[in-house]
């Protein structure tokens, strides 16, 4: 039964890492953006939270309601400025403008808030699991993740397939002049891309500080366990980010079965292993309904 | 309305180093059908794409009696120009309705939609599902059309319509052009088929290493007084 405990938890915790990849995959299959700020940025979205709650046992639930969409509209403005300036100049440009605000962020962070650790209060949901066996644990809160993870990823999916702004976002991925071509406002849209990446990734950040503790530097290892999501499901697909995070989850958690040690070192392995065998990802395919 | 629907004056297009376009002119008249012809690399398609807002130009391009130099490609698609580009450009992630929908998210009004085009082109409604990838290259050239004539467009854009595609496949889509012209819509066209241009067009245009070779009337001119500048034989004629 401890196996499937581990394979349970690999999956709760596969919840966590699929929202992290979940702005990554769209940022790349939408406007081929390698955001190497996006850990820093979930980081920061954590940080908002902190300073922004009345005090550091209030409830972190509540950052849902206004860090997510301050998230949106900085990733809109920030795409429409920084980003787009950066994408006009070239692919190696945007990554160095987004590794040179991941250094931005980092220090600013470290300036604001010290280099200890926080954590966001969440009261007795920390706590809180129903043991639906003696050997097998579920934290509401772990599984409160795995299941906004699956709402955001199906949302994204009926927001490509199902709306008038989604078919332009997806004509975007496809051919970004044609796409002008026909009437789409691609700096707009692009914008609207990003604000919904980042909005996911705002999320992602509030999750994990509920989850763990979080310092200015942790960002690059969320950015480490969100790229290996996205590149085992395969670049650009929805759904093969949550696929790619579930894998990750349970090889840690079934790696750190065997020994306790090694659980984070297996994930990285599974993650090469995948790349060799399967360069493409595991579900390749462009951002598509 | 004015009597010129586009004039575009000293349309001059860099690549870099390369001049693509020297101080180009010409003007489209409300209800006409102007062809650009010239051999690859004349600089057909830039002009196209020029007019279309894909390439800046220190010239002057007015639409209407306005200046639309500066406007973006989307800005032109509001005023009713809409081009059909060189290779279809579908997206091939969406579907055939998919892709004809996008084509009004930035539309004039009026009274081309998707069931008008779907009474266009018979075969269009039934595989309205089917992702483009599916379709063969004069039935997505067909698609592409669709896509731009739901924007509502006063003047279509033509680029390389018959290229890759059988003899018989480019009759039936130029059999749609008289269609066009009956609903108010001017068509300036890009073609390397010049007897095929000359067929469809009022006017034509000449273009040689992005200069003008030769303009007029095609009652005027034979095919192979066309071919004769196409490849540079010929001197410039006012029309």
């Amino acid at each position: 039964m401890i196996w499937i405990n581990a394979i349970v938890q690999g999956l709760l915790l596969g919840g966590l890492f699929a929202l992290f990849a979940c702005g990554l995959s769209l940022l790349f299959g939408v406007l081929g953006i390698i955001n190497l700020a996006h850990g820093d940025l979930a980081v920061l979205g954590a940080y908002v939270a902190v300073a922004l709650l009345p005090s550091v046992h209030s409830n972190a639930l509540w950052a849902l309601l206004f860090v997510p969409p301050m998230f949106a509209i900085f990733g809109y403005v920030s795409q429409r400025t920084l980003l787009q300036r950066s994408m006009d100049s070239g692919p190696l440009t945007t990554l160095l403008v987004t590794f040179g605000l991941s250094v931005v962020l980092q220090n600013a962070l470290q300036e604001g808030f010290s280099a200890d650790s926080h954590s966001l209060s969440v009261g007795s949901l920390v706590t809180k699991a129903f043991h639906p066996d003696s050997s097998i644990s579920i934290s509401y809160l772990r599984l409160g993740i795995l299941v906004a993870a699956v709402i955001i990823l199906v949302a994204v999916q009926l927001f490509l397939g199902g709306t008038s702004t989604g078919r332009q976002i997806r004509a975007l991925s496809d051919d970004v002049e044609a796409a002008s071509i026909v009437g789409i406002n691609t700096r707009h849209v692009a914008g609207i891309a990003a604000g919904i990446a980042f909005l996911t990734v705002a999320i992602a950040g509030l999750a994990d500080g509920m989850y763990a503790q979080f310092a200015p530097t942790s960002g690059s290892q969320l950015l480490l366990f969100g790229f290996e999501a996205v590149i085992i499901g395969g670049l650009g697909s929805l759904w093969g980010t949550l696929l790619g995070g579930c894998v990750l989850g349970l090889a840690q958690t079934i790696g750190a079965q065997v020994d306790p040690t090694i659980g984070v070192l297996v994930a990285h392995l599974v993650f090469l292993a995948i790349l060799a065998v399967r360069p493409s990802g595991l579900m390749p395919a462009a951002v598509e309904a | 309305m004015t009597e010129v629907l586009l004039d575009a004056q000293d349309v001059t297009v860099r690549h870099g180093q390369l001049v693509a376009l020297h101080e180009v002119c010409l003007h489209v008249a409300p209800g006409e059908v102007f062809a650009v012809v010239g051999a690859n690399g004349a600089g057909k398609s830039t002009l196209l794409r020029t007019l279309a807002g894909l390439h800046p130009t220190p010239g002057r391009i007015s639409f209407d009696g306005e200046d639309v130099t500066t406007e973006s490609a989307h800005g032109r698609v509001r005023r009713g120009i809409v081009m059909v580009p060189e290779g279809r450009r579908l997206f091939r992630s969406l579907s055939v309705e998919e892709n004809i929908r996008i084509g009004q998210v930035n539309a004039r009004p009026g009274s081309w939609d998707v069931a008008a085009c779907y009474d266009l082109f018979a075969w269009m409604g039934k595989r309205r599902h089917e992702r483009v990838s599916h379709l063969s290259g004069g039935e997505q050239q067909q698609v592409a059309i669709a896509r731009a004539l739901v924007a509502n467009p006063r003047l279509l854009l033509l680029d390389e319509i018959s290229l890759g595609l059988a003899p018989v496949i480019v009759q039936q889509i130029y059999r749609v052009l008289p269609t066009l012209l009956e609903q108010g819509i001017s068509i300036l066209l890009v073609e390397q088929d010049v007897a095929q241009a000359l067929r469809v067009a009022n006017r034509f245009q000449c273009l040689l290493e992005g200069r003008t070779t030769l303009q007029g009337t095609s009652a005027d001119y034979t095919a192979q007084d066309v071919e004769a500048a196409y490849f540079g034989f010929a001197s410039k004629d006012a029309s």
